[in-house]
């Protein structure tokens, strides 16, 4: 690695670059899933590349090969500083990077369990038993199963000394059970939707998860759900529990706290955000309760966002983005922390492969839990009237990241500090200030779990990523309910 | 590039590595370039080339793939191996299908002059200096009417092809070239893409300049309550809408009842106006003529005079599907070439959807003209299904939301958020444009009209 790095790192400087950087990644995947007692997927991937980033005349180039050959090596460098000089042709200022000591280091996701090293056939069996679970209950349609294991090796070498190499494993895994009759489909997911639980972990997250031991209640939801009464349109107050409180983070905090964005560099397609340079420690984001933090440590758990060096070489670092409901952080990159005075880059820069550019991504962006002990039973028994939305079903938000609506895939409404009744096709929608705003209760470290949200889109070309988000159940005052089946 | 011959001789060893009954190969990849732009300012600018084989082996009824992106011995060796070891521990599925032979394969490739060509030197050409010539013509109609500008352009040359230890090999090469743009200004922008396999029908100024015009228009935007509203949604939005109804269209979609038109086949689900084809031959369309195992793609009218006819087929769900108890119920039942490669979950898809042309068509100009009050929608964004099954939508506006009143575009509006059923949208179109081919961010690309639609159901505004 070091030759090819040493190579393009030359060749680079030697055609003018004046920073440069190399990343070479070596990427392992496998997808397993059923539908209905047969096989869904079942594949292996491997991808292996390299690209070289410069910088010349003040502007970016990157380009990206998988042959890591030597004349592949130079003429791929050769290929970025060209872009690089036809960048140069269309700029208002030159770029640059604010300093970043170089380390030498290596990293890797602590594990037990190299998930390659479980049998194809023990993976297939739990499957097997799961879908059987979940089609023993009447009624239930569809059903699907999923795991996904990866793992990605990565060296990253720059022009100013950084020789870094990591090594990530992830694992996944969920399912659905769908219910179709009459007019309506209804679902039930575990852990979560679109694809359960992701975590920087290995097959022990398996063990974890009880997949076997929830999917009949999962089948019985999704079935009981066509019995349960429409969810009432109207202002009530609502508790979310903690995966969908994860993505209501991801879409409202996390993605409106990105620099790239706040600075327009994403204004054609993901769009910019509300959280204007200004906003910057003035702006009351949400109540005294609400504790925000980007935190790529591995201290912080074993999120999608948890790495030892980001994909510039920066180390992980945890930024405060929320304080007792002030906002006081962006994720930043080492161009971006230049542009708006930071000292320091907040060590955000990630790709989705090889051949992708580094762009602002998540790392983890948590809620942290309440101080005071407060489990979800006990936040039920102190809401007088309410409603419980479990498991994401739809998510959408405005392109400055104000308006959101989310739907979930299933409801309760709370009564004199109980479950009254399940609730199907519940929605809610709101602003996102007033909604932070409005949180009056958040649930303590025992119901705080960190979710993985594998696939989050952004860039162009598209690039997806995994994100984490560490969320307990939390209670909103005085939400709009109910606007998604309104005038339909 | 990889061309066909090297592919056939990879195919050919990995053959020779194989133990499997059969044994299938798909090859993807090419090169791709990306310059983006945003503050007037190239900041993204990037290049890649890569290829891949997918190794498909089947011992008696169990299959499964594995995929690498090179082509020495032993990367060859390991991805047999993989694919291998994930076939033999299954358990045997007796609905699994033989792979298709020579005959049943892609006889409609570019050889035979079934499709146009969809590869042109000039966009495979497309040198990183040129893209920064295009770029700094937008930013400069930018600067002029003291806008921002921010967008996209991107080519790339890529290859497609199969080949199976039954004889069948097909292989389709294209071009791609693409355009977006966004202009914004102190509160309002606009928006416009286009994309094409030939990089000299698009034009980088013009898409600017209208743009430019929406940004300039929709400044200082009013807040309008939201509603039942009469829309002319330009073809990006209702790309972008209809797009969520096609993965519906296919056989397997309603064996697993996940449809919306489980139970709505044959009758009259959209308004008279509304024919839809999937045919891939279309001029104005992109793609292979083959799907993922080579059988060749049909042109499939899918929806006629509002009424749902046929659906697509892939081999094995065809199959099933003559079994079934919908046989007889969901029109004709054959393999259309419309399957995913083999295994997969989501079986098949309509990919080349073309919209009938109207028997009047009407331009958005002559739509706007002929609306007393309404609003002219350029896009739509993150949009998302609420409600399987009656197909509800939620999404915002975006980049050029204009209220028309008494026959003219007035003044910007402030952007809404919708919850829309698209099956009730479908049936309350008024009038439509010429159908185009269109590029959005949310679905495939499609030809597509502009529709003037009523009732739209807006239920919230935002901020901005």
């Amino acid at each position: 690695m070091k030759d090819l790095a040493s190579s393009a790192l030359n060749t680079a400087t030697q055609l003018g670059a004046t920073y440069a950087d190399v990343r070479v990644v070596d990427e392992r995947s496998r997808a397993l899933s059923t539908k209905n007692g047969k096989i869904g997927t079942a594949s292996d991937a491997r991808s292996q590349g390299f690209n070289v980033r410069v910088l010349v005349d003040g502007a970016w180039g990157f380009a990206a090969s998988a042959n890591p050959e030597r004349k592949s090596v130079e003429s791929t460098t050769a290929r970025a500083v060209e872009i690089a000089r036809a960048s140069a042709k269309v700029k208002q200022s030159e770029v640059s990077l604010v300093p970043e000591k170089p380390v030498t280091a290596e990293w890797s996701t602590p594990h037990r369990i190299d998930p390659f090293t479980i049998s194809i056939e023990q993976n297939l069996a739990l499957l097997q038993k799961v879908d059987a679970e979940l089609r023993s209950v009447k009624g239930v349609t569809l059903a699907e199963t999923n795991l996904n294991f990866r793992r990605e090796e990565q060296w990253f070498f720059s022009s100013e000394g950084a020789d870094i190499h990591q090594a990530k494993v992830t694992t996944g895994a969920g399912y659905v059970a769908y219910a179709f009759a009459g007019s309506e489909i209804q679902k039930r997911s575990y852990p979560s939707s679109f694809g359960g639980q992701w975590q920087n972990k290995g097959y022990e997250l398996i063990d974890e998860l009880k997949l076997v031991e929830n999917a009949r209640r999962i089948g019985e939801e999704a079935v009981a759900l066509h019995s349960a009464d429409q969810c009432p349109e109207g202002v009530f107050d609502i508790i979310l529990e903690s995966s969908q409180l994860g993505l209501q983070i991801h879409e409202s905090v996390g993605h409106p706290i990105e620099l790239d964005r706040v600075l327009g560099m994403e204004a054609n397609f993901a769009g910019t955000s509300f959280l204007t340079l200004d906003k910057l420690r003035t702006l009351k984001y949400g109540s005294e309760l609400v504790n925000v933090v980007a935190d790529a440590r591995q201290e912080h758990g074993p999120g999608l966002g948890t790495f030892g060096f980001d994909d510039e070489g920066v180390p992980a670092q945890c930024t405060p983005i929320i304080s007792n409901g002030l906002f006081t952080g962006y994720l930043s990159s080492r161009e971006t922390a230049a542009l708006i005075g930071l000292q320091r880059s907040g060590g955000t820069l990630r790709a989705e492969n090889w051949n992708r550019l580094p762009i602002i991504r998540m790392t983890n962006i948590s809620i942290l839990p309440g101080e005071k002990p407060l489990s979800l039973e006990q936040l039920i028994a102190s809401t007088d009237h309410g409603i419980l939305f479990n498991t994401n079903r739809s998510w959408s938000i405005d392109d400055k990241r104000y308006n959101f609506q989310f739907g979930t895939e299933l409801g309760w409404e709370i009564k004199n500090g109980k479950l009254a009744r399940m609730l199907k096709n519940p929605s809610y929608s709101g602003i996102t200030t007033e909604f932070w705003n409005s949180m009056d209760a958040i649930c303590s470290r025992d119901e705080w779990t960190l979710w993985g949200t594998p696939n989050c889109g952004k860039g162009q070309p598209q690039q997806v990523m995994g994100t984490g988000h560490g969320a307990s159940p939390a209670r909103f005052r005085k939400v709009k309910v109910g606007s998604a089946y309104k005038g339909n | 590039m990889l061309t066909r011959d090297q592919a056939a001789g990879i195919f050919s060893r990995i053959r020779k590595y194989a133990t499997a009954d059969e044994v299938e190969c798909l090859f993807y990849g090419g090169q791709s370039a990306l310059t983006r732009f945003a503050n007037n300012t190239i900041h993204q600018n990037v290049a890649e080339e890569n290829y891949g084989v997918s190794v498909r082996t089947a011992f008696g009824g169990r299959t499964a793939r594995a995929t690498t992106n090179k082509f020495d011995d032993e990367s060859l060796r390991d991805v047999v191996s993989s694919s291998e070891s994930l076939s033999k521990v299954q358990e045997p599925d007796p609905e699994l299908l033989p792979l298709p032979d020579a005959g049943e394969g892609a006889r409609a490739t570019q050889a035979n002059g079934a499709v146009l060509s969809r590869h042109f030197e000039q966009t495979a050409k497309l040198t990183p200096a040129q893209r920064a010539d295009a770029v700094g013509k937008i930013v400069g109609i930018a600067q002029k009417q003291k806008l921002t500008a921010a967008g996209i352009f991107a080519s790339s040359d890529t290859v497609e092809g199969i080949f199976n230890s039954r004889g069948l090999s097909a292989w389709h090469t294209q071009t791609s070239a693409e355009i977006s743009i966004t202009m914004l200004a102190a509160d309002s922008s606009g928006w416009q893409k286009a994309n094409s396999p030939d990089v000299a029908k698009l034009n980088a100024e013009a898409l600017a300049r209208i743009a430019a015009d929406k940004a300039v228009k929709s400044a200082s935007p009013r807040e309008i309550p939201p509603g039942k509203h009469t829309v002319i949604l330009e073809p990006a939005a209702v790309l972008d809408t209809v797009g969520f109804a096609f993965f519906d269209f296919g056989g397997l979609a309603i064996l697993d009842q996940r449809s919306f038109l489980s139970n709505r086949i044959g009758i009259k689900l959209f308004g008279e106006n509304i024919s839809i084809a999937d045919d891939v031959y279309h001029p104005l369309q992109s793609g292979s003529p083959f799907d993922g195992e080579g059988v060749p793609r049909q042109r499939v009218q899918l929806v006629e005079n509002g009424v749902v006819k046929r659906l697509v087929y892939a081999r094995a769900t065809a199959d099933r599907m003559k079994k079934s108890g919908y046989a007889g119920k969901v029109g004709p039942i054959a393999a259309t070439g419309h399957g995913f490669p083999v295994p997969n979950e989501m079986g098949e898809a309509p990919m080349n959807i073309v919209f009938e042309s109207p028997r009047e068509p009407k331009t958005v100009a002559q739509m706007i003209s002929g609306t007393e009050r309404g609003i002219l929608v350029t896009r739509l964004w993150y949009i998302r299904e609420v409600d399987p099954y009656e197909k509800i939508l939620t999404g915002m506006t975006r980049d050029g939301t204009f209220l028309i009143e008494n026959g003219r575009v007035v003044c910007g509006l402030r952007n809404f958020r919708f919850n829309q059923s698209l099956i009730e949208m479908l049936s309350k179109v008024e009038e439509m444009s010429t159908p185009v081919r269109t590029s959005g961010e949310e679905s495939f690309d499609m030809v597509v009209p502009a529709m003037k639609v009523r009732d739209f159901n807006f239920t919230e505004v935002t901020k901005f």
